[in-house]
């Protein structure tokens, strides 16, 4: 469905852990909107002029029973979210959505292992469920720098036939980064595809393991974004001339020229193959797909 | 009583005086879902080179009070897939073409006045003169009057089209780089592009764009924008003038209107809300019922000048 504009009310302002969440009431957005799509909230009247912030859907409740609503999780980094975090009950945002591409299921029920990074986990979350729901099953990795910066793990255990958890400090699940489990996941359950979502170093290193186990790879990105609508060109990341593809096949030797796509439009989801890593200063993973 | 928003720029009628200024509605086709592309006053596009940009690299953008920074870089397709997609898009929906050139000498701007001479849907040209991101500073025409008129000259030659000079604040005499494009055969003026400026990440020590520098817009500047509008419609009267920097709202249109410009285009605030040309539109058509003024081009007559 195409984006439409909607002046949401809060339903719902609540800590999840060291993030925030919130709780919107958007019968349009939340017909339409699919796992990876994001919405681009503002926070009430401010004549200040504060662009918006973008997050990803969380979890969406559709028209039904209810008037239909998307929650989003973030954590407060600077003024936009401060901004955000002080919302109550009652009062309104102004949201974009849903926007993006999001990411594609598998036609036929398969393996799905999917991986976060902390509060990058969201997506995942509203992706699970409806993996879940085609008959897929679902393997979830969660990482983060400490315990508390895990996001939702009691409800994340609920997502899939097995959650393994990690983490930089040790405090839960194993200690280490969110990929280092990666390879034994994938020969242990037999995934077909990978999806994931979190910073970019982490998002490098996952397409890398799967384009070695020769697995299909979907990551969400995460850029700075003015718009969200594609005109103004601030989010843009260097993509392969294979980008959209899906596959693992090298590109033709003569046609090696990368092109600076817009995350709003093209992504956030892309193929973990078609993102030009090297250009992105992560040089393993081109190598290892020539 | 009855309002009608239209205007004439240069021998051209527009449907209203407010226009999507470059480089903030990409190429107009991203926005079809959000607006009737045929009903705005008109789409100023990104500016279009001859061969392809990829732009600079990221941070391309910064958050600063009442606006923001922008380090784009000018990515664009080139001149050739403008007409084969987006330049045929918009014409097929009847939008009011304002094609934005960008070359690196005169005689680029030239090649590509005369390649979109006679396109269907360009109804006017509008020469960038002033983009500050840039490799050099020497691109940046509009900071000397002789290299301005130059350009404009050259794209003169090249084309049938009305034109739209664009010129930066970044001068000490805005007037007399004005004064040297209208000389050399420019049909309007577009006052003003992004002031150039820079913004430290203090925690991390290092500028906030990737290029170190970028271009301020958004309300920030609107009033250096009127202050612009004003000082040149005084100087050159009867030269049409399209405002633009920071025009959120119907009020911010009028400010524009009332000390000389014909018509306004909005920038940074598309960004905000998709379906801002529109409403600046429709608050400008109360504005103008509630000031007794049956068209935009009333206004200048009802500024009263001294305080």
């Amino acid at each position: 469905m195409s984006p439409v504009r909607e002046l949401c009310e809060v339903l719902e302002r609540r800590r999840v852990g060291e993030y925030q969440a919130l709780t919107l009431a958007a019968p349009r957005v939340a017909e339409g909107a699919r796992p990876g799509q994001f919405v681009h909230l503002l926070a009430g009247e401010d004549r200040s002029f504060p662009l918006r912030r973008p997050f990803s859907i969380w979890r969406v409740e559709r028209p039904g029973a209810g008037p239909g609503a998307v929650e989003v999780v973030f954590d407060v980094v600077g003024a936009g979210t401060r901004a955000l975090a002080r919302l109550r009950p009652h009062d309104v945002v102004d949201a974009l959505g849903p926007l993006g591409r999001p990411f594609d299921p598998p036609e036929a029920p398969a393996g799905c292992l999917l991986i976060g990074g902390g509060y990058g986990a969201a997506p995942l979350f509203f992706l699970a469920a409806e993996l879940r729901a085609r008959g897929c099953r679902v393997d979830l990795v969660t990482g983060a720098a400490t315990a508390a910066r895990l996001l939702d793990p009691t409800e994340a255990g609920r997502l899939g036939s097995s959650l393994t958890v990690t983490t930089d400090d040790g405090s839960a699940g194993r200690r280490g980064l969110v990929t280092d489990p990666l390879p034994e996941l994938l020969a242990g359950t037999g995934a077909e595809r990978v999806y994931a979502c979190g910073p970019m170093p982490m998002l490098a290193a996952v397409s890398r393991v799967a384009a070695v186990a020769g697995v299909a790879c979907q990551v969400a990105v995460e850029e700075q974004m003015a718009c969200g609508t594609g005109i103004c060109f601030s989010c843009v990341l260097p993509v392969g001339p294979g980008g959209g593809s899906g596959g693992l096949e090298p590109s033709p030797p003569e046609n090696r020229e990368t092109r600076m796509a817009r995350s709003c439009l093209e992504g956030p989801v892309f193929d973990g193959a078609a993102i030009a890593w090297a250009e992105l200063g992560y040089p393993e993973l081109e190598e290892l797909v020539r | 009583m009855t309002v009608d928003l239209s205007v004439d720029l240069c021998g051209v009628r527009l449907r209203t005086p407010v226009l999507a200024a470059s480089g903030c509605f990409g190429f107009g086709r991203e926005m079809a879902g959000w607006v009737d592309l045929a009903a705005l006053g008109g789409i100023v596009t990104k500016s279009v080179s001859l061969e392809p940009r990829r732009g600079r690299p990221t941070p391309r953008m910064a958050e600063t009070p009442s606006g923001m920074l922008n380090a784009i870089g000018l990515q664009n397709p080139g001149v050739e897939a403008f007409c084969a997609g987006d330049l045929k898009f918009l014409a097929g929906a009847g939008a009011t073409v304002v094609a934005s050139l960008v070359g690196r000498t005169p005689g680029e701007f030239g090649r590509l006045a005369e390649r979109l001479d006679g396109e269907p849907g360009v109804a006017l040209v509008e020469v960038n003169l002033s983009c500050p991101n840039v490799e050099h500073r020497g691109e940046v025409f509009a900071t000397d009057p002789a290299a301005a008129a130059e350009v404009v000259q050259a794209v003169k030659r090249a084309t049938s089209t009305p034109v739209l000079a664009k010129l930066t604040a970044d001068v000490t005499d805005l007037v007399a780089v004005a004064r040297a494009v209208v000389d050399a055969g420019a049909d309007g003026l577009t006052l003003i592009n992004t002031l150039l400026g820079m913004a430290v990440d203090t925690g991390r020590r290092r500028p906030r764009l990737a290029a170190v520098t970028g271009g301020l817009s958004g309300p920030a500047i609107r009033p250096v924008a009127v202050r612009c509008v004003w000082q040149v419609a005084q100087a050159l009267p009867g030269v049409p003038i399209v405002g633009t920097g920071g025009v959120v709202t119907g009020e911010d249109a009028a400010e524009f209107l009332l000390v000389g410009a014909t018509a306004v285009a909005v920038g940074t605030g598309s960004f905000i809300n998709p379906r801002a040309v529109v409403e600046v539109a429709d608050g400008l058509e109360r504005y103008l019922a509630d000031q007794g003024a049956g068209s935009p081009a009333e206004l200048p007559a009802l500024f009263k000048a001294e305080r």
